[in-house]
């Protein structure tokens, strides 16, 4: 006789989904705990330069020196105390440009989408038009205008992605809004406003929450480029994509300089990108 | 004067054809009234149009719809938001998309009387329990506790009939209800509604492609043909007798489950090619048919 559970994929979805969503978790709750500790945890003051201690091995290779878990760059800074104060940039960034980036285009959106009409002719004509510009060189421009600073880098992620939410969040809205409930809720009196906060924000929203992680996502690898091509905020400070940058130089010598920020930031977007995943899934009352 | 009242209505797309052609049909408080008509016919436009849900694409360009006197078309769009909310409601055609995946059925049925029409929460919470009770769902602190998705079809339906007749309307409009289920649940639904309207009193504009289900619910009918009224009669009328060549064609083609080797029998092209002619001339014409 077949199991019941079985026969329901739904179960065996969320149980896939569920480690999926901790291992995420997981790995960005320790960065956040190390980013916001950062100035007491570390090792080494992330700036303090050693000529003596160059491009000393991480601990587990043959003439490490002891004290630098992960090794140290060209000019015998700690990568482990660089990495945990890079990691406050990098998350600063994931967060305030990716939640202010949902906001702004989720509202465009959703009012393109459920109000049709003028307002969507005006808002698509506008994505259109913005979506035209290339986006990395379009950011190049912003910093130059701007000048370099991490204020600059996340108006400049505001200013490039909200389109990505507006057009997902506008067909989505549409989809929705032409479902019966919809019309239901408007027969019984309700009015614009209150219809779509109502029945089609909460519909809307797990595809909100996917996008959001997923920006926070991209967020982090843009502040990695702009600080690989010394668009971010000054050299001094740690950034991941300063590093990658520096241990690039020194491949030969080092690999320890540049492999460990790439980890940390592919290890970072990979769990963003997983945890909307799974944020998704607990969201949608179908698999709730 | 009838509760609800349409005169000459016209509807088109917007810079595209017409949908429906001076349409004009009475239903009074407490009458059953059947629209019947191929798809594309403007069935359910009409009710949309009465119940203001007309898709942006589309637009009125002349006539009245009168809701207990009053000309809903000539009234602020506020105004008119509030007296159809007030006394109107809608069953929908497909009850998956019918109800919001996102919230238990409870508040759904309950909000509206609430946020609305300013009920207390205790008394709209006694009355969608005894509302489900009515359309015979055995459990209903259970199913008012549940989400849409957890539900079947034909008990969708019925929550979907009970919160139309949540807060008394004197008018509902039943879109396709049963088209969307399966045959044996179609019978169920019908009944329900069939009963819960002669309970309460409660006008109903029918909107169906089954003539069967027609000549078990409804008083009186209209048939259309591409947004043209071609028949309006009642119920024994109609089935003893119709009026338009059209009609009597639609009947026709009806299959009889009693003579189930009878074969099928269309709608013959010459009362087709007639309808349609009757249609050109009226767009041709003086506009007064």
């Amino acid at each position: 006789m077949l199991d019941a559970r079985v026969l329901d994929g739904r179960s065996m979805v969320r149980r896939r989904v569920g480690v999926r969503l901790w291992l995420s978790a997981l790995w960005l709750g320790v960065l956040c705990l190390g980013a916001l500790l950062a100035p007491w945890i570390a090792p080494h003051d992330p700036l303090a330069q050693d000529l003596f201690l160059g491009r000393m091995p991480p601990i587990w290779v043959a003439g490490a020196e002891p004290g630098y878990w992960l090794g140290t760059d060209s000019l015998g800074r700690d990568v482990l105390s660089r990495l945990l104060h890079g990691a406050r940039v990098a998350l600063l960034v994931a967060l305030a440009a990716g939640s202010i980036t949902c906001l702004i285009g989720a509202t465009l959106g959703l009012l393109a989408g459920f109000l049709r009409g003028w307002v969507d002719l005006v808002i698509s004509r506008l994505i259109d038009i913005w979506m035209a510009f290339p986006p990395i060189l379009f950011s190049i421009l912003l910093i130059a205008v701007l000048g370099p600073s991490l204020t600059s880098i996340i108006i400049a992620i505001v200013v490039i992605d909200w389109t990505r939410f507006a057009r997902v969040v506008r067909a989505e809205a549409m989809a929705q809004g032409a479902m019966d409930y919809v019309a239901s809720a408007r027969v019984a009196g309700r009015g614009r406003v209150g219809t779509m906060l109502r029945e089609i924000l909460p519909n809307v929203l797990p595809t909100i929450v996917v996008l959001l992680t997923l920006e926070m996502g991209i967020a982090v690898i843009v502040e990695a480029i702009l600080s690989f091509v010394n668009l971010s905020i000054s050299t001094d400070d740690p950034t991941w994509g300063g590093m990658i940058s520096e241990g690039r130089t020194s491949i030969h010598q080092a690999w320890w300089v540049l492999v460990f920020p790439l980890i940390a930031l592919f290890l970072t977007v990979l769990a963003f990108s997983q945890l909307g995943e799974g944020l998704k899934d607990r969201f949608d009352p179908v698999l709730r | 004067m009838s509760f609800l009242s349409i005169r000459n209505l016209s509807v088109r797309l917007k810079n595209g054809p017409p949908l429906l052609r001076r349409v004009s049909l009475d239903v009074a408080a407490g009458e059953v009234r059947g629209l019947v008509g191929e798809s594309g016919a403007g069935k359910s436009m009409i009710g949309k149009a009465v119940l203001g849900i007309l898709p942006p694409s589309v637009q009125i360009t002349e006539g009245e719809i009168f809701l207990d006197g009053t000309d809903l078309l000539r009234l602020p769009p506020k105004e008119s938001r509030r007296r159809i909310g007030a006394s109107c409601a809608l069953i929908p055609q497909d009850p998956l998309t019918a109800l919001n995946p996102s919230h238990r059925i409870g508040p759904q049925i309950t909000d509206r009387l609430v946020d609305i029409l300013g009920w207390t929460r205790a008394n709209a919470d006694a009355r969608a329990r005894d509302l489900l009770a009515e359309v015979q769902i055995a459990d209903p602190d259970r199913v008012l506790r549940s989400y849409p998705h957890e539900l079947s079809g034909g008990m969708r339906q019925r929550i979907l009939i009970a919160s139309a007749f949540a807060a008394e309307p004197k008018l509902i409009v039943a879109d396709e209800p049963t088209t969307a289920l399966d045959v044996t649940v179609q019978k169920q639904i019908l009944r329900l509604i069939a009963g819960m309207q002669a309970r309460h009193g409660t006008a109903l504009l029918f909107v169906t492609h089954d003539l069967g289900v027609v000549s078990k619910v409804c008083q009186r009918l209209s048939v259309l043909y591409s947004g043209l009224v071609v028949e309006d009669s009642t119920v024994p009328e109609f089935f003893a007798s119709p009026s338009h060549a059209y009609s009597a064609a639609l009947l026709a083609a009806t299959p009889k489950y009693t003579d189930p080797d009878a074969g099928l029998h269309p709608v013959p092209e010459a009362v087709v090619n007639a309808v349609r002619a009757e249609v050109a001339a009226f767009d041709r014409g003086p506009a007064h048919g």
